[in-house]
């Protein structure tokens, strides 16, 4: 496709929604990295910006889906254009649903911290968290690249965090089946989990998307997942 | 293997074909206006032709009654087929083509007669009506049918030059399908009138097409993406890309077609 539009402002508003994009998926990758830190070293102020953080992430989605909606009406774009406003708008969405799931991990941090609670084991967690930093890295360069080929290459990693998930989750409850004064903090932690696991499936959703805005179709069949802490008990 | 198309996603397979073009060249002396266009018109439906002025889109359109006739330097070739005959085959009597393909312009032409008289030149020249009683009764249907008896049925007898620009645009479909045609072609009916003038004509359109099929040329994207069901880009005289029309303006195949409707080649 030619580089310009014959309107240039039609081009500004555009690099202007993108930009917007990749500050809000920016500001997701570091709360996340803190929101990790934070728990890792039971560091409730760390946990405290996390939280007051997420606010930021909320403003910028609202701006964003100001433009988006005011190129909808105003430019009615047709084609690349159409799916790249339409991808944008509900990948945001997911990028802010990240960010509140940081939110509430950092929120269950200072509940843990505060209480000096034993985590348990937590290093599964800490993978889950840095196979989803590197997720949110790969599927910002999918959107800015436009590239559909890595989209679907991040859409398929989501299996890793579930399989995690599902370690994590066994390792857990043995936990706190051995001493059930580590349950409290436990279940913080098991919730924090599936915050991260929820994060995955959102950047999988958003590889779905980019999916669609470089070729026009919707991938084909549903992706591999893994989650399996829905079936699982312990008796 | 990637094949080379023009064609897009098409539409569905199982619906009849009214008119074909097969290689359809046409020539103003020896400039070429149209180079070796192929295109379907499916039955029952509205096709819409876009592209940029000078593309041969309104060019491409009068050849599907031979309007280009009357112009004498044109030239056409190749092959336009409605109900299984070539229409430019020499024995083809072109006033009787034209009753059943009928035409309506950018500009609202009304005779200097009647409003009544506008719609019943038509029948009454082709002898479709055998009485003064059976030629009201087509001239009211025909109002009806264009959505504009309401509006003009206590004021049959004024000039139809005194309605409102919208009214005498519907007045001209009425007039048009007054002689019960097959296929209406329409050369951007619309650009001359306001928006709720045109959004007036395009649920007319939407009507219409269960009984005719449409063939309209307009330079508003917008409107053929609203109205038609196919659509077909033309670019320097040829029909780029055709096909289903919310595929074209959502995911078109060739690149000319992603740059036109996008904004970014004129």
């Amino acid at each position: 496709m030619s580089e310009n539009h014959i309107v240039a402002s039609f081009d500004n508003d555009m690099s202007k929604l993108e930009s917007l994009f990749q500050e809000m998926g920016d500001i997701v990758l570091v709360q996340l990295k803190d929101a990790t830190r934070a728990l890792r070293k039971e560091d409730r102020d760390l946990a405290k910006k996390v939280v007051k953080g997420d606010k930021q992430l909320n403003e910028l989605e609202r701006d964003l889906n100001d433009l988006a909606i005011k190129i909808l009406a105003l430019r009615q774009p047709f084609a690349i254009d159409l799916r790249y406003v339409l991808t944008t708008l509900k990948s945001a969405g997911h990028l802010e649903r990240m960010g509140d799931l940081t939110r509430n991990m950092a929120q269950r941090t200072r509940t843990i911290a505060k209480a000096e609670a034993e985590t348990g084991p937590i290093e599964t967690l800490i993978r889950m968290s840095k196979l989803v930093q590197g997720m949110t890295e790969t599927i910002l360069e999918a959107y800015k690249s436009r590239d559909g080929e890595l989209a679907k290459k991040v859409r398929a990693q989501d299996e890793k965090v579930d399989m995690a998930h599902n370690s994590l989750f066994r390792k857990l409850v043995t936990y706190m089946m051995e001493d059930a004064s580590n349950i409290s903090a436990c279940m913080h932690v098991l919730f924090i989990a599936k915050n991260i696991e929820r994060m995955g499936d959102n950047i999988a959703d958003i590889a779905k998307e980019i999916i669609y805005m470089t070729t026009g179709d919707w991938p084909e069949g549903k992706r591999a997942k893994s989650d399996k802490t829905s079936k699982i008990i312990f008796s | 293997m990637i094949i080379e198309t023009k064609t897009s996603q098409a539409i569905q397979s199982n619906t009849p074909t009214i008119m074909t073009a097969n290689n359809v060249d046409v020539f103003y002396g020896k400039k070429q206006a149209i180079c070796n266009v192929s295109l379907n018109i499916p039955e029952n439906q509205i096709t819409a032709l876009i592209g940029p002025s000078g593309c041969g889109k309104s060019t491409f359109l009068r050849c599907f009654n031979r309007m280009n006739d009357t112009i004498n330097i044109c030239r056409v070739s190749g092959e336009i087929k409605f109900s299984g005959q070539n229409i430019y085959d020499p024995k083809v009597d072109v006033v009787a083509l034209r009753s059943r393909i009928g035409m309506v312009f950018q500009k609202a032409n009304p005779f200097p007669k009647s409003i009544f008289e506008n719609v019943a030149y038509g029948p009454r020249i082709h002898g479709l009506a055998e009485s003064k009683d059976e030629l009201e009764s087509i001239v009211i249907r025909s109002l009806k049918r264009a959505g504009l008896y309401d509006e003009v049925s206590d004021r049959l007898s004024e000039p139809g030059t005194s309605l409102s620009g919208g009214q005498q645009q519907r007045l001209c479909i009425a007039r048009a399908i007054a002689v019960d045609p097959q296929v209406i072609l329409m050369d951007e009916p619309c650009s001359a009138l306001d928006p709720i003038a045109t959004a007036i004509i395009e649920d007319l359109m939407e009507t219409m097409k269960e009984k005719y099929t449409i063939v309209i040329v307009t330079h508003s994207m917008q409107q053929a993406a609203r109205v038609s069901q196919q659509t077909a880009f033309f670019h320097l005289g040829e029909l780029v890309e055709s096909g289903d029309t919310q595929a074209i303006f959502t995911n078109p195949i060739q690149e000319r077609t992603q740059n036109y409707i996008s904004g970014r080649i004129g």
